[in-house]
């Protein structure tokens, strides 16, 4: 950052005409005490394009805390310009998550319950912060960096942010989920970084005795006009709070920004490619040695009796052997080691929840559960479109296992891992045991990828009561088998359709989503308990309320319903990277085709005219353009193009496919291949942009995830356990998957307001993917992934007892490749 | 206990643990050498991915006793000093392209490009589309795509 700004740049000073908008403003005095000053700040574009529901426009009150240095704490609540804002910003008419989606309901659940999160300055002029959100992979520390160095006017690179503990008085402003940690926190946090820097500006003016507005910053230096300068680190003990006052700081407009909008890489990507990088399995906390557990051959076993506990337990290296709810807890020198025991522990379990289960019995579970299909009133000549289509269970898996590090002694509980709501742990653990909330300590560490893996916090449950049955800690590992057949899945779901069309217009379009059901017990269920009875419709159970947030039909279909019913609570299920929306928008899109072909028009013709608004078209229009829609290409290869709305944000995606035998009967081992995507063009449009960098990133990452759903990734449910045990049978996308064209391309921002990315990147590519092979094969898919049927073919089963396999001792003999 | 000697990262270390015990919980667990990561312990992953004598193998995959006193163990802690710099030209790629993303696969990502593009130097050729195609290494955040552009800038300057 090069640019300099004076305070006055987009502000004036205090003791100009009212009216003005001011940098700060003393308003009144505050009472003595360690919380100094209170103040406000606006944005000054807040209510501009793009704040629909009102909810963008918010006052942030921000204090001044004593401190050795500058510390400015924010809230992550709106002030009083929004007292009620739920109340006032959801209108009641059809298709509710056009006017208010889950990233509302993330961030008004937040409103009444936050406490400060702070920022400080040292004397080294480190801005410093604690992010009460998870980083995942997703980009969050980069992104929140930027925002705190474009308010601040300091290099990136003098912004350090890591993540917070559990802090029980934050409640509901510590998730991570939904893609909403930007959308939920930027103003508060650009907010304490600009009165951050007004209490830098201040400090510089009383020293030179020189007013405040003469004052300019940048790259983390005040400097004056008549060529002093002051580095923020220098000025960082006299900036700390001293005195009463109340501030109203102004927050940067669009047109001034220097760091948010520029592609920046990602702050810990040295630590990254070092190995320097810490997860939790990398922690060293002092004697907390290697722990696995031996777990049931079905799903949710539990154990019974173990006939072998004292031999196991002196087995090389083993330290300690003890039942715990979920199996049996081995601790030793090496998880190796660890892994022996697990083999050679005979134990006696339960049934399972499943038992018995199979996808064909699942799918006539919720075949039996579908909600009928109203065949609407419609005019003779009508047209009805219909398709009912199955989506298998696929794996929340991350590539880091579950893992968790925990101590348990008189002093209370400590515990170390990748939480995405650690409130609820800590709550959660000091209830089981009975513990002052104080005694429990959770500590967030980075993940190695979440997916919606980490809302749950099972593993750090387990190993609680592991390190309580030892008396000792613990560092507590899921094995990758572990992972798969007894780790949390994306529920297995039916979507039908059924549109009716008649001279050029969609009269009807009626979507009934039936799924295993989504548990939603980690603590979203509970914060949508306050607000749920507010939406549209009331009424509806968590799960619904979800659904309802987060479908919309893109395009102007007449009368629109979309209804969600679940079944079966047994599996352990979980909201995978962008819950019920691809699924749900791939049927759409698919129908979306069918339409088109009645109507007898182009895919894309037929979605630009029939598309809600213009920032779909112009995503839509921006693919077809840099995708060359429609271009002539061999029988066997296609185009596929979709969109895809949600989190404030439009996407649109063109796919090119090969489905011609030479393609799909490539060889690589152990390895399914199939139809290759050979091009993606996608169009992003999240309304403000703080990294493209970073979206670009995480719009890749869902392309991979989008292809992965509709072409080969799946787990198969048998005999009450999936089969799957290893990433050769669960096949998510690989290099030989991956398309050797993609192109992202990063839309102008379009709001004040930045919208979700995490999970955006997804539903498009999956539903542009199945619309492409369809169009390639001339038959359209109806079960996802397409290879679902075929792919159990392709892997050697692993056996389910026991339920850790043995690793291989052949690695020395493996070509590179293999 | 038996005693296990071989070079690790230009460092001669000997570890007392039981000969089965694989390479990997040897390095993570008893050396305290964190870069390798555990993705399945199964040969599958990749996310172990180290060198041996120059060339990537899975630790996860090798008994301590397969290890000789000679063998040169390589880490994505030791890759930069193989070049005696502070970051290797891949490493270097690898930030240009900011690949990472969760970082979990990356070590191993790195470890299996500069073993790959060493091995077609040392047939004489560059990486091509069909070399990417062959890599097996997870990543599960899906950032295949910078990967090969990585490779590909990384291998112009090795
Ligand atoms: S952990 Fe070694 S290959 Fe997966
Ligand atoms: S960056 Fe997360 S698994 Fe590769």
């Amino acid at each position: 950052m090069t640019a300099t700004r004076r305070p006055t740049s987009h502000a004036s000073h205090p003791g100009d005409e009212p009216g003005r908008p001011l940098p700060y403003r003393r308003v009144a005095q505050a009472p003595d005490g360690g919380i100094e000053a209170a103040t406000s700040a606006v944005d000054a574009e807040a209510g501009a394009a793009g704040d629909r529901s009102g909810v963008g426009r918010r006052n942030f009150l921000s204090w001044a805390i004593a401190a050795p240095t500058l510390m400015v704490g924010t809230s992550l609540i709106a002030g009083t310009a929004h007292p009620q804002p739920a109340d006032a910003s959801i209108p009641a008419i059809p298709e509710p998550a056009d006017l208010f989606d889950l990233t509302d309901l993330l961030d008004l659940a937040a409103l009444p319950t936050s406490n400060l999160i702070t920022i400080t300055v040292d004397e080294a002029g480190n801005a410093t912060f604690a992010l009460p959100r998870a980083e995942v992979g997703q980009g969050v520390t980069t992104s929140t960096s930027m925002l705190i160095a474009e308010e601040l006017d300091l290099p990136l690179s003098k912004v350090k942010v890591s993540l917070a503990d559990a802090r029980p008085e934050l409640l509901f402003n510590q998730l991570t989920g939904g893609s909403s940690t930007t959308t939920s926190t930027h103003h508060a946090i650009r907010t304490a970084a600009g009165h951050a820097r007004v209490r830098l500006i201040e400090a510089a003016a009383k020293k030179w005795g020189v007013p405040a507005a003469s004052l300019t910053t940048s790259n983390g230096v005040v400097k004056s006009t008549t060529g002093a300068t002051a580095s923020y680190g220098s000025l960082a003990v006299a900036a700390a709070a001293s005195k009463s006052t109340v501030l109203q700081v102004t927050l940067k407009p669009r047109s001034q920004f220097t760091m948010i909008g520029t592609p920046q890489n990602r702050v810990d990507a040295l630590a990254a490619v070092t190995g320097r990088k810490t997860f939790a399995m990398d922690l060293k906390v002092p004697n907390a040695l290697p722990t696995m557990v031996a777990r049931p051959p079905t799903i949710n076993g539990k154990p019974k009796s173990v006939s072998n506990l004292g031999a196991v337990k002196a087995m090389p290296g083993i330290t300690d052997v003890a039942m715990i709810s979920t199996g049996v807890a081995v601790r030793g020198a090496t998880f190796g080691q660890c892994i022996d025991a697990i083999r050679a522990l005979q134990v006696t379990w339960t049934a399972g929840t499943e038992d018995g289960k199979s996808d064909a019995s699942v799918f006539k579970e919720l075949k039996n559960a579908e909600i009928p299909l109203i065949v609407p009133k419609v005019p003779v000549l009508t047209k009805t479109i219909e398709g009912s289509f199955k989506f298998n269970f696929r794996s929340n898996s991350p590539l880091e296992t579950g893992a968790a590090v925990a101590n348990y002694t008189a002093d209370g509980v400590e515990v170390w891992g990748c939480f995405k709501i650690p409130i609820v742990l800590a709550e959660d653990i000091a209830k089981k045991y009975n513990l002052a909330q104080h005694k429990v300590k959770v500590h967030v560490v980075e993940g190695g990828g979440s997916f919606g893996r980490h809302l749950f916090s099972d593993t750090a449950l387990e190993a609680v009561e592991a390190a309580k049955a030892f008396g000792k800690p613990v560092k507590l590992m899921w094995s990758r088998t572990d992972d798969f057949r007894q780790g949390r899945v994306h529920p297995a779901a039916t979507s039908r359709v059924r549109a009716t069309y008649l001279l050029g217009n969609v009269l009807t379009y009626e979507q009934r989503h039936t799924s295993i059901s989504t548990d939603y017990t980690h603590g979203l269920g509970e914060m949508l308990t306050a607000f749920s009875a507010k939406l549209p419709g009331g009424n509806y159970t968590f799960a619904q309320s979800i659904f309802v947030l987060t479908q919309t039909v893109s395009y102007n279909y007449g009368v629109t319903t979309q209804l969600l019913n679940e079944v079966d609570m047994g599996f352990n299920t979980g909201s995978m990277r962008n819950i019920y929306s691809p699924d749900a928008r791939t049927a759409q899109e698919l129908i979306t085709d069918q339409i088109a072909k009645v109507a007898g028009k182009d895919p894309y013709a037929f979605r630009r005219s029939f598309i809600k608004n213009a920032r779909g078209k112009a995503v839509l229009d921006k693919v077809a353009q840099v995708g060359n829609w429609g271009r002539s290409m061999p029988a066997g290869t296609a185009q596929g193009i979709a969109v895809h709305n949600e989190y404030k944000g439009w996407c649109a995606c063109l796919v090119e496919i090969d489905t011609r035998p030479p393609t799909i009967n490539r060889d690589v081992r152990d390895a399914y291949t199939g139809p290759r995507v050979t091009k993606v063009v996608f169009a992003v449009d999240v309304g403000l942009v703080i990294n493209p960098k970073g979206l670009e990133a995480q719009m890749q990452g869902g392309i991979m995830d989008g292809i992965a759903q509709t072409l080969t990734s799946s787990l198969h449910l048998k005999d009450g356990y999936f089969l799957e045990g290893s990433w050769d049978h669960y096949f998510y996308s690989r290099q030989w998957n991956v398309p050797p064209e993609i192109q992202v391309i990063v839309m102008p921002s379009t709001s004040n307001t930045p919208g979700g990315a995490g999970e955006f990147g997804v539903a498009a590519s999956m539903a542009a993917t199945a619309c492409a092979y369809g169009r390639a094969t001339g038959v359209m898919p109806t079960e996802f992934p397409i290879n679902h049927q075929d792919s159990v073919s392709h892997f050697k089963l692993i056996p389910n007892v026991p339920s850790t396999p043995q690793s291989p001792t052949d690695g020395l003999i493996h070509d590179i490749s293999d | 206990m038996p005693t296990h000697s071989f070079i690790l990262n230009g460092t001669k270390v000997s570890v007392d643990v039981e000969d089965d015990v694989r390479l990997l919980w040897v390095l993570r667990d008893v050396l305290g050498v964190t870069g390798p990561k555990y993705g399945c312990g199964l040969n599958v992953c990749k996310a172990c991915t180290s060198h041996v004598n120059g060339k990537a193998f899975n630790p996860c995959s090798v008994q301590v006793k397969d290890i000789k006193a000679t063998d040169e163990i390589t880490t994505i802690e030791g890759l930069p000093a193989t070049v005696g710099k502070d970051l290797h030209p891949m490493q270097e790629a690898w930030l240009e392209q900011d690949v990472a993303q969760c970082g979990y696969c990356q070590p191993g990502q790195i470890m299996n490009a500069v073993a790959r593009v060493n091995q077609a130097k040392a047939e004489g050729r560059t990486l091509t589309d069909a070399d990417f195609d062959e890599i097996r290494n997870i990543c599960r955040c899906g950032t295949y795509h910078r990967i090969r552009l990585a490779i590909a800038a990384g291998a112009a300057n090795m």
